[in-house]
Order: C-alpha cells, then structure tokens, then sequence
C-alpha cells in the first residue's frame, strides 16, 4: 500500500523502531566489543529490565521508579553475571561462552515464567504520555513519540561515557586490543566487569522503557535478541555508532518494507545482513582486523 | 536464535520414572501373563505401538503442548484439560461416563499414563518429542496442538507411524482437508466453519459493502482463517478487503502493520493473529488509536484473551469459538466440567482446554465402542456413523475427513459494566449447527490413507 501519507507514517515510525533497537543493540556491541563475549542471555535481559519495573510499578504506581528500578535491578544482576559465571570464560572458547550464555538466558526465562507464569503483564504510560498525538500524515501514540526522545538521551549519554571520560577511553581502547591494555597496567578485568553492567543496564533501561509499548512476556527477549544481532553484524561489531546507525537501518528497513509486501518485513532484514556480510564483512562502521 | 528445549515430564521426575519402569515391567512380564493380557485384544500382525504398548495394565498418551513462547499460555490451558480428562477416565467419573457410557475405569480396564513435552508450537519440537514417546514409551495415542504447523506435522508422523493422532487446538483447514491423514481426528471448529458461523452474524450486525483489514500470522492456519473469512465476507456482503498484514509467529511489534491499517480506509479489523501475537497486536492497535475507532473482529477466538487485554478492547467484539463458560446455563454437561475444572484448577475453562477434555472423553470413547486399541479398529469406531454427547450438544463424526461435526459459537464482548463477574467477558450471541457450516468433505482434498 505505498501511498505518500503512508511512505511518511512508515518512515517515522521505522525511525521510531529502530531506535529502540539501536539501544539495545549499543548494550550487546559494547560487551562484546570489550570482552569478546557474545552474550546471548541479551535478550532475556532485556526481558527481566521489564519485568524487575513491572514489580516496581506494581508496588508505586509510578513509572520513574520503575524505569529506575528496571536499570539499576539489571546493573547488578549484570555486575553479579560477572563476577560470578562470564569472567570464568574470557579465556575459554568461543562456544562454550556462547552456550554458557544460551544457559542462562533459558535460566532467566524459565525464573520467570515460574513467578510470573505466560500470561501476559502490562505497565501502564505515564499519563502524561499516554494518549495519540496528530503528526499531519498520521495519528502516533504519544508514548511512541517520547520513547524516540527517552532513548537519544539515553544514547546521548552512553556517548558521553564512552567518548568523553577515562572509562570511555579505556573500554573503547579494550575493544581494540584488551592485551595491550592489560600490559599497560590496567586492571581489565575490572573494566571488564563495569562494561558488562553498563551493557547489561542498558539492556534492562530498553526493556522497561519499551514495556509500555508491549506486552510483557517471559519469551518476549528471543526475537528481540535476533534482531540485535542483525544490528550489529550491519552496523559493524564492536562499534557503538554502528549500533546506534545499524539500529535506525533496521527499522527502516522493518518499516518500509511492510509498505510494500509486509510479509517480507523481517525477510528483508536478513536479506540486509546477507548483503552487508558480502559486501563489508565488518559491517558499515567496524573497523577492520577486529574480531 | 531459535531456542530448544529437551522435552518436560509432567509430575515428579520420579512419577515419570514409575511409569516408565511400569511400562518396562509391563513389557518384561512373563510370557503367560503377556499372552493372557493380550489376550482381549484381536488377532492381527503388529502395528505402530500395538500390541506392544497395550500389553500391560496401562496405556502410555503422548502429549506436546506449547509451554513456551507465543502460545504458551493456551497450551498450558490445554494441559489442564487433558490431564482433567485422564483423572476423570481413570477414576471413571460420572462426567465421562455421559460422554463415553461404557467407559468403567481407564480404558478397556487400563489405567492411562502419559508424559508431557514442550513443543515451543514448533513443528520439529513437537515431532521429536512424539517420536521418543512412540519409541520409547509404546505411546498407543498421540496429542497436542496449539499451532495448525505443529497438528499437520503430527499429521504425518502419525500416518507414518501407525499409531493415533488425537489432534489438539487447531484451527487450520488443511488439517482435516489437503492434509488429513486416516490416523488424524479433529475436535474443533476451524477456519471454514468459524467463517460461515460468524459471517452471518456480522452481516447482520453491521450490514453489506463494508471495508475491511487483516491481519494474518504467516502459516497455514492464518492465511485458511483468513481466506475462508473473507471469502464469506465478501461473496455474501460484498465486503472488501482494503489491505491483509501478514506476519511472522511471534513478531516482537506490529507498529509497522498498524501503521499500514491505519492508512489503508479500513472499517474493520479482522484480527486472526492467536496467542501472545492477538494479546499484543490487539493493545498496539488501541495505543494507535485504531481501537475503537475500527470495529475489532476476532474470527478465531483466544482463549485467555479478554483476560490479558482486558474487557475495554474485547467490548463489543464479535468472536467465533468453541466453547465459553457460560454455556453451563443451557448444557448440563458443560456444566459439570465447568465445576469439575474450577473446582482442580481455580478458574473458568477456556476452549482450549474444554477442546482438549472433549478430545479424550471422545477417544475413550471411540476404544470402548471398538472394544479393542488396534488402531485400525480404533479409527473404524471413529468413522462409524452414530450420535455422541458433548459439553455442546449432540455431535457425530465425519467418516470422509475425521472432522467432528459440532456447532460454532458466536460470543461478543461484554462491557465491564455489565460483567456479572471477574470471568463473565463474553455473552453468548449463538450457538450455531455445525452440519451446515463445513465444506464437502473432499471440497479441501481430503485423502485419507491407508489403514495398515
């Protein structure tokens, strides 16, 4: 149905998609960039970040605790993650990361699915926020409109911390060469530690922020999770602004795609990971020689 | 990332190992015991799990539901159902007793065991789990459902092993049609009837010429509803269909979908998604102001829907279902299951589970009427033509495609003003015969098979 009032409300509203997904994508690259880790428990911690401001909501009614309450339940459970199981498999192969990580994500799920079981769990707009704006070419829920503005602010900020500080300096100079790092008297693994909970915090900020949006459910993080990972094969791994680009890309193409034939929307986002990886196997923003 | 998970055994691991060891012990008994117990079994070359897995004093049932994913939450219900139905059959209750009058205790005097895998609704899953309790556990009937991929899939596998596939919720046409199978039976109503049940009453509700919007899940079960829907729409009310969003099962958002509705001119929203799909899509299309604007439409009911979403999206919705709980009032029967399942279970039944209670009772009852579990004697039962009693009504079986024929239930929501209680979401409209709402039997290409 490719109309000019139409082509408009879906180029928004991918804007709008992606950046969702750029946030949680940035929280995947980043760990991964640092640590080498491909954390598939991503997205079951995108899921417990709602879930943890679920109960927050349930108990104040109000959605600023909650979000708080999503983002920092999600920086310990991450710094816990830590310490306890991911930094045993730094040195370990790839694939046992990837299975310890596939673990933990069906732990998370099932952990709960027991407290929370299937049924579906909603947290409720800010009243402020809640309500359809008129945007000419259509009607937006306004919620939809802040979530764009939550999640700049958001990137914005873990912008500030990766490009702006010593920290920054020293995770991004990790993601190039954490030996070298190491040898210069760093403690990394530290670092380590404190990317794993930045990542995983932004993971969890996503997933309660998002939580109005849906529905919450215990499986809602798979597909988010396969979504993520297209993000960042597109926009290079390891790379934050790829992340962030990667993320519009995504729901651009998720957006302007069900236009035309919406049951190839997601289709089209494989197809745009296939040409990537044949074209620029190190995504649109990676840099090369990079793992 | 697709994620699989090993197969759950309801009940205590050490249950399952029990049954297990009974199975075992049944299989490893004496020769003169073995032959005896067989004994009242006819005399026929093995087949599929016969006798091997009828030999003992009980029987073993397959069963694979969705614990996970986007059908979890029916599937769960489902269970409940079956394992209902198993405690009432063993304890020979007087509920099944109505429905399967020879039925004493068990079946044919077995007591019947089963186990429980997550089939995630994935197809693979669910034929990988089935076929470790065929090989493993003798299992004499096979069930579960909650996804027209997975049914078709069991379909085959059932067809291919010989041993009989009671199917659970499925709502595609192909199921009993292009895809039918001799060792396959289908309770439920499905996307053919669900349309000629509800088109009439949408008709006369809200009249002729209207425009209507779609949204279809990607597989078999989604693009028959919603052929068969706007067929019926069309043809008799010259209804258009402005635009059909189809897409994948489990789509994390819909915002791109509804942004399509919302541009497409559309009156109606004929919402066929199922599952956590219908939960989400239906509140994303309230948060974007479609609802109530568009008149919603649910041709294939949900069970927990109006639950999850709440009585201010399903208010004024019309719904084509099998059973709802309020039925109790006029049918004695599902009366009785009402009670019986509140009573286990705390809440009010949905179709899910009364489609999977159905499923069993009718099955008990088809070997009580063979006398016998050799699946072809079993199947025969099935196809000979006679009256059965349900939670609905009276029902009988199609001999040519094993489709059940039962009537349809139209259901529009209630306003929450006028719920009587927490669970009273939906009123009764009608309770339409099912013999005038399905196909010719080969209208769908429906070939049976073989019996052997």
């Amino acid at each position: 149905m490719i109309t000019w009032s139409n082509f408009l409300s879906q180029l928004f509203n991918g804007l709008a998609q992606g950046a969702l997904l750029a946030l949680i994508s940035s929280g995947l690259t980043i760990i991964y960039g640092t640590l080498g880790v491909l954390n598939l428990a991503h997205g079951a911690m995108f899921m417990i970040g709602g879930y943890a401001g679920y109960v927050a909501f349930q108990y104040t009614g109000s959605f600023v605790l909650a979000v708080l309450a999503g983002t920092l339940f999600m920086l310990v459970v991450g710094v816990v993650m830590e310490r306890v199981i991911i930094r045993h498999f730094y040195s370990r192969p790839g694939e046992d990361q990837l299975l310890v990580t596939f673990g933990l994500s069906i732990v998370f799920v099932e952990i709960v699915r027991f407290f929370f079981s299937s049924q579906s769990k909603t947290v409720a707009a800010p009243a402020a926020l809640s309500g359809i704006t008129n945007l000419g070419v259509m009607f937006y829920p306004t919620y939809r409109l802040a979530v764009v503005g939550i999640v700049a602010v958001a990137l914005l900020a873990l912008f500030i911390v990766l490009y702006r500080t010593r920290l920054g300096m020293i995770v991004r100079a990790g993601i190039e060469d954490s030996v070298m790092v190491d040898s210069l008297g760093i403690d990394v693994y530290r670092v380590f530690m404190v990317v794993f909970g930045i990542g995983a915090m932004a993971a969890g900020f996503a997933g309660i922020v998002n939580a109005p949006v849906v529905s919450l459910s215990p499986d809602m993080g798979e597909a988010i999770l396969v979504q993520t990972f297209v993000v960042v094969v597109i926009g290079g791994v390891g790379s934050f602004p790829g992340a962030v680009v990667g993320g519009l890309i995504a729901g651009e193409i998720i957006s302007l795609t069900s236009m035309v034939n919406p049951g190839y929307a997601y289709v089209m986002l494989f197809a745009a990971m296939v040409l990537v990886l044949l074209v620029r196997p190190r995504g649109l923003f990676g840099a090369k020689g990079r793992e | 990332m697709q994620d699989r998970k090993p197969g759950s055994f309801t009940g205590s691991r050490r249950q399952f190992i029990r049954t297990g060891i009974g199975v075992a012990g049944g299989l490893a008994l004496p020769a003169g015991f073995v032959s005896e117990a067989v004994a009242a079994e006819p005399q026929h070359p093995p087949i599929g799990t016969w006798p091997a897995g009828v030999s003992g004093s009980s029987v073993f049932i397959g069963i694979s539901v969705p614990r996970t994913g986007t059908y979890a939450v029916q599937g769960e219900d489902e269970l409940k159902g079956y394992q209902l139905a198993i405690e009432h059959i063993n304890a020979g209750h007087p509920l099944i007793k109505q429905i399967s009058p020879k039925t004493t205790k068990g079946v044919l005097g077995k007591e019947l065991k089963y186990g429980v895998a997550d089939s995630a609704a994935k197809p693979n899953d669910a034929v990988q789990a089935q076929q470790r309790f065929i090989t493993e556990n003798k299992a004499i009937m096979i069930t579960g459902g909650t996804s027209s991929a997975v049914a078709v899939a069991l379909n085959k596998l059932a067809q291919r092993e010989k041993v009989l596939f009671v199917c659970g919720i499925s709502g595609s046409n192909d199921t009993t049609g292009k895809d039918c199978v001799r060792y396959g039976v289908r309770q439920n109503f499905y996307g053919e009837t669900a349309a000629n049940a509800i088109g009439p009453a949408l008709l006369k509700a809200y009249g002729k010429n209207k425009k209507a919007a779609f949204m279809t899940p990607d597989y078999t079960y989604g693009h028959t509803v919603t052929k068969s829907v706007n067929e019926f729409l069309t043809k008799n009310g010259g209804w258009t269909m402005v635009t059909n969003q189809v897409s994948p099962l489990g789509a994390p958002d819909f915002s791109s979908y509804l942004t399509n509705i919302a541009n497409s001119g559309a009156e109606f929203l004929i919402n066929v998604n199922w599952g956590h799909d219908a939960v989400l899509s239906c509140q994303q299309a309230k948060q974007f102001g479609l609802l109530p604007k568009m008149k919603l439409v649910i041709p294939y009911q949900i069970p927990f829907l109006a639950r999850e979403v709440g009585p201010e999206i399903t208010e004024g919705v019309y719904a084509a279902t099998d059973f709802w709980w309020t039925m109790e009032d006029k049918y004695p029967l599902a009366k009785m299951f009402v009670e019986e399942f509140d009573k286990k279970f705390g809440y009010k039944p949905e179709w899910g589970a009364e489609n999977a209670y159905m499923e069993f009772a009718l099955w008990a009852e088809a070997v009580e009427h063979a006398g016998s579990f050799y699946p072809p004697d079993v199947i025969k039962s099935y196809e000979s033509p006679r009256k059965l009693n349900s939670f609905v009504g009276e029902v009988q079986w199609r001999p040519q495609d094993h489709q059940l024929i039962r009537p349809v239930i139209i259901v529009k929501g209630k306003a929450p003003k006028d719920m009587k209680n927490k669970e009273d979401y939906w009123e009764v409209v009608e309770v339409v015969p099912g013999a005038g709402l399905m196909q010719k039997p080969d209208a769908f290409g429906c070939k049976l098979g073989d019996y052997t």
